[in-house]
């Protein structure tokens, strides 16, 4: 067919790669999830549905390290994504005050940059930081380095949220008589709001699985979940790790859910 | 104009961006209950001038005073001034009433009677169906009306207009013109309209003040500016003019006596500032010719016709001056009774109504 030849969907195969793409993407999830309600100790041989591996997450040998790593976790990831969405919606305010400045794009870049940076030079950067000011290595250490490198990640949906905020609406709430500070919370925040929701789940969900740069600046005994998980495996696989991480994924996909739905609605005003 | 009846006077005003001089030595005064307009081409400092009137631009040298008040300290949202941006800049994520409302909240007003007050003013630019819309739902006639409505509210003493009709289609742009025009004469609130499009100004000024490259032309009403331009820029960018080179012989009770490379002679009002011996140019709009195949007075310029130009209301016809360059010549299509049209060729003189020249200071 000459007048579909530019159609994708045309091209022969097209059908069979595509879902070998979706395989090699969701068959090691959707593996990890079914073997999770595995009722068999071993983590190959299937013997029926059970939430025991569930049970044991929480009351097993090991629930207390668990418990007390996803305690570390979630409070890391709240407070980092916190924190660095403040930081993030901050700087886009001030790219938003400047209007069209000389610089805009250079700042943009160094804010965005280190996403392209790999995690493993952030890593042995952050350590190299918190070795040379002698700062003890602990819940501290990875705070800080969580803050430090979500800032790009919530600044991201901000920043595509701020192309559509000009600079008139801000002098258009000031020539009406609004304060700089009502300007800010009444026009300009509700505005970027969706990208700020956005952005903190991002950050969240960076923060919360991230192993990489936690690994290097925890301190002895310290352990996040990917650590924990990480520390687990290495003494053998077992159905509980699975269970761990299927419910880990359930909070990732609720969080990319909300997201979405957020962005959704601010599309249809 | 005695002092507490000028709403905006402007003296000396300079503004500089690094080393660039956006606006040069301007000074303006700007009557209580006027419609005044700003009017000049792309880039000449309109916009810089009310942002600074808004208080979004700090004055590099100069004063401001708004009724007698210097203002140059104080911030956008303590000034009784409000704008219609020239992008509208309506709140996107409020409705209509919310948009209209918001000034009168951040002046303290309750919610309810902001509302209120909100509903009357869109019931002033006829939009009260709308009342509950986003802006973004709303055609560009629209949005304009509630940009209006929304400045407005909150009574400013001064209203600041940037280009507000720009992004109206033509038939809209006149209808809004009007519109505007009657809602300064029923608010009596002072409007500082800004454009480009001279025609625009001319229809709905008091007066108008011609920038070009941040310098102050003229200011005048319509009918001076049209009538009596100052200068060559004024001349050339209000309507269509010719323009002649001309020589001043001899200036004697309030006349000039000029004349053409050619010799030829022409009489004109004389100009205050253009003195005998000088060479200027002289301005006549193409309204005010007439053509004729017989010398009607010793004033007449020779010519011959080259094209005539049919525009609906009028025919426009195209004179190759013996002296002097192409000359337009304007019939209204109305006068075709009694003004004959000649045929490209013809040979014919082009005489112009008494006091139609006026002398142009560069
Ligand atoms: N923030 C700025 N920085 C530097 N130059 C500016 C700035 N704003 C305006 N200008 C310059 O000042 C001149 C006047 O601009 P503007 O007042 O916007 O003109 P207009 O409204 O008459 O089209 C222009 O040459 C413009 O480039
Ligand atoms: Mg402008």
């Amino acid at each position: 067919m000459p007048s579909n030849s530019f159609d994708i969907k045309s091209y022969r195969g097209f059908q069979a790669i595509t879902i070998l793409c979706l395989i090699i993407l969701y068959a090691p999830l959707i593996v990890v999830m079914i073997y999770s309600f595995n009722a068999s100790k071993s983590i190959t041989v299937w013997e029926g549905l059970s939430l025991r591996w569930y049970a044991d997450v929480f009351t097993g040998p090991e629930s207390g390290k668990f418990k007390l790593a996803a305690w570390n976790s979630f409070l890391i990831a709240t407070i980092a994504a916190t924190v660095a969405t403040t930081i993030a919606t901050l700087a886009a305010t001030g790219m938003i005050r400047a209007g069209k400045f000389r610089l805009r794009n250079l700042s943009y870049g160094l804010i965005s940059l280190p996403l392209m940076v790999p995690e493993i030079v952030t890593a042995v950067a952050t350590l190299i930081f918190f070795n040379a000011i002698a700062f003890e290595r602990g819940l501290m250490t990875i705070l800080l380095a969580h803050i430090a490198f979500c800032i790009p990640f919530a600044y991201l949906p901000i920043s595509a949220r701020m192309q559509g905020i000009e600079d008139s609406y801000e002098q258009a709430a000031l020539d009406l008589y609004a304060t700089k500070r009502q300007a800010f919370t009444k026009i300009l925040m509700p505005l970027m709001m969706p990208g700020i929701i956005s952005g903190f789940l991002l950050a969240f969900i960076v923060s919360l699985d991230d192993f990489i740069i936690t690994n290097f600046v925890k301190g002895a005994g310290v352990e996040t979940l990917p650590t924990a998980i990480f520390g687990a495996v290495k003494q053998g696989i077992k159905p509980n790790i699975m269970a761990i991480s299927t419910m880990l994924l359930g909070v990732s996909v609720v969080m990319v859910t909300i997201s979405y739905f957020i962005s959704k609605k601010d599309q249809k005003s | 104009m005695e002092n507490r009846d000028i709403a905006i006077d402007v003296k000396n005003a300079v503004k500089r961006y690094g080393t660039f001089t956006a606006l040069k030595q301007i000074s303006l005064s700007i009557a209580d209950n006027e419609f005044f307009t700003l009017l000049g081409p792309s880039g000449c400092g309109k916009t810089t001038l009310l942002r600074m009137i808004a208080g979004f631009e700090d004055v590099t040298e100069g004063t401001i005073h708004l009724y007698g008040e210097e203002i140059a300290n104080l911030p956008p949202n303590k000034r009784p001034v409000n704008t219609v941006f020239q992008n509208y800049a309506l709140f996107p994520h409020m409705d209509v009433l919310e948009n209209v409302a918001f000034g009168l909240e951040m002046r303290g007003w309750s919610k309810r009677d902001a509302k209120a007050k909100a509903g009357q003013m869109l019931e002033l630019v006829q939009l009260t169906q709308f009342a509950k819309r986003k802006p973004a739902q709303l055609s560009g006639g629209q949005q304009q009306r509630v940009a209006l409505a929304r400045a407005l509210a909150p009574e400013p003493k001064v209203l600041l207009l940037d280009e507000p009709l720009s992004a109206l289609d033509l038939k809209l742009r006149k209808a809004m013109q009007l519109e505007l025009k009657h809602l300064q004469r029923e608010t009596g609130i002072t409007f500082i309209f800004v454009t480009h499009d001279q025609e625009e100004a001319l229809t709905m000024s008091d007066r108008i003040a011609v920038m070009s490259a941040g310098e102050l032309q003229q200011l005048g009403t319509a009918r001076e500016i049209y009538e009596t331009p100052r200068n060559t820029f004024v001349a050339d960018f209000i309507g269509e003019t010719n323009l002649l080179e001309v020589s001043v012989d001899k200036i004697a009770e309030g006349r000039a006596t000029c004349h053409l490379g050619g010799g030829h002679e022409l009489t004109c009002n004389a100009v205050e500032g253009i003195n005998v011996g000088a060479k200027v140019r002289m301005s006549l709009r193409p309204e005010r010719l007439f053509i004729s195949d017989a010398a009607t007075e010793s004033e007449s310029l020779k010519g011959r016709v080259v094209e005539n130009i049919f525009a609906g209301t009028d025919i426009t016809t195209i004179v190759d001056l013996a002296e002097g360059p192409n000359f337009s010549v304007r019939t209204s299509n109305s006068d075709r009774g009694n003004r004959r049209i000649f045929e490209p060729g013809n040979d014919v003189f082009v005489n112009m109504e008494h006091g139609a020249a006026r002398l142009l200071i560069d």
